[in-house]
């Protein structure tokens, strides 16, 4: 229930009073409600959740996880590489 | 783009924090993944095969088909079996027994029942059938909260009368609280759910980590994710700490998404709710604000009191709340599968029984 999928918005619109996006889910459109992501802007993903926008993702964020991670990766070769040696 | 599933589905990414989990951890824990998409991947990737035997993952409560409660499904079967009703729900609700008849059972007895993919599709189904009383059966947790808050809102906007809602939304605190105050509790540590964080934020665990001295870890939902919030509630656990921490920060911010809750507390307010297998949790529910009650089925239509009747066999409320595992129990496998499911564990797309017995772990 809790599923939550990116997709990339590629339109933003109104029906019937309400903010919608057209997002993209790799190759696959659909209509999604962003009442509660008014920010977003075009290029922008979106968390949704049974046709709604949870969220918009913090690109920086993303960015800055996957860097730490890679770190600890490195981190975690070298050491094998140390034991390796040994 | 950064959130390609060849990032965070990566092995190699995975095996290396699985390494600096055996490279930390002294002995054992146990941690709970609250949300049931959540142990749904676990295994789907599994990843608790690949932890050291040290840790332990406990299945957490966040099947929200899992835990509404037998009345509650009752009403809806009554509801659904009304001649002008056209009774609207998520998949995963069809199949969940009640104390006899499922939703399918009603379908087959000439219940107009419909899946939706979304609650937003429930308004153009009340446009279309300006003759049928059109009815949702509103379960989920704060993730769903602000989606059907939404519709309530719209048919109130757009002057749609012939809609409204069996309420039955949960939230996730109380619930934190509850396995927490247990004395049998074992959970030492907390995954938080990703997706309801990015709508509610995190500022409410602030507290419960403080009360409980527990740390939590709001987690999401790839392997990369998952494995990163198991390290991040490890490194605490070994220091000693109870703090609230954000493996998920992409799309979690301690705030949330204010304009979802907003929305969310414009229409419901918190209740006292029965959670199927778990019990009575005092204001852990949202049921409609009074001016916002016309919306309420369990009002519009007139209902006749049933008795409950739980299967015997079933343990579904000691696996939600984490003091037993799926393969505990007698039934599983045996008289209780996800074609013939005594408990809804096993229906749910999210239920720790469903998860073992999809993902084979029968011989562990």
């Amino acid at each position: 229930m809790c599923l939550g999928i990116p997709g990339k918005v590629t339109e933003i619109y109104e029906q019937d009073g309400t903010l919608m996006a057209a997002v993209d889910f790799d190759g696959v459109q659909q209509a999604v409600c962003i009442a509660t992501t008014p920010e977003v802007t075009l290029g922008q993903y979106v968390l949704v959740h049974a046709g709604f926008a949870l969220n918009v993702l913090s690109d920086t964020e993303a960015v800055e996880t996957l860097k730490i991670l890679r770190d600890l990766q490195e981190f975690n070769a070298r050491l094998a590489e140390e034991d390796q040696n040994q | 783009m950064i959130e390609t599933p060849t990032n965070l589905r990566d092995a190699s990414l995975t095996k290396a924090i699985m390494a600096e989990i055996r490279r930390i951890t002294t002995q054992a824990w146990n941690i709970m993944e609250i949300c049931g998409g959540q142990t749904h991947a676990i295994m789907q990737y599994g990843l608790d095969q690949l932890l050291p035997p040290e840790i332990t993952l406990i299945h957490g409560p966040g099947c929200p088909v899992c835990v509404t409660s037998l009345q509650a499904i009752e009403q809806g079967l009554q509801i659904a079996l009304q001649p002008e009703v056209i009774f609207t729900t998520f998949g995963d609700m069809l199949r969940v027994p009640g104390n006899q008849a499922d939703l399918f059972t009603a379908r087959s007895q000439g219940a107009d029942v419909r899946v939706v993919y979304s609650p937003l599709d429930c308004l153009r189904i009340s446009h279309e059938n300006p003759g049928k009383q059109v009815v949702f059966f509103a379960i989920g947790f704060e993730t769903t909260a602000p989606i059907i808050a939404s519709t309530i809102l719209s048919a109130q906007k757009l002057g749609i009368t012939n809609y409204s809602i069996l309420p039955a939304n949960v939230l996730v605190p109380p619930a934190m609280h509850a396995i927490l105050s247990n004395p049998a509790n074992r959970v030492q540590g907390f995954l938080a759910a990703g997706h309801v964080c990015a709508v509610m934020g995190y500022h409410e665990y602030l507290q419960i980590a403080e009360q409980y001295q527990i740390p939590i870890v709001v987690t999401g939902f790839e392997p990369v994710d998952l494995v990163t919030g198991i390290l991040m509630t490890i490194q605490q656990l070994e220091a000693g700490q109870h703090e609230v921490a954000n493996a998920y920060p992409r799309f979690v911010t301690e705030a949330g998404n204010i304009v979802a809750q907003q929305m969310i507390l414009q229409v419901f307010e918190p209740v006292d709710r029965q959670w199927r297998g778990i019990g009575h949790i005092p204001l852990s529910g949202l049921g409609l604000r009074p001016e916002f009650a016309r919306f309420n089925a369990l009002t519009r239509f007139e209902l006749a009191p049933t008795p409950l009747n739980e299967s015997s066999l079933c343990i579904a409320g000691k696996v939600l709340s984490g003091v037993a595992k799926p393969l505990d129990c007698p039934a599983f496998g045996k008289d209780c599968t996800p074609s013939h499911p005594l408990g809804a564990p096993m229906v749910s797309s999210e239920g720790a029984c469903a998860a073992y017995y999809r993902y084979h772990r029968i011989n562990e």
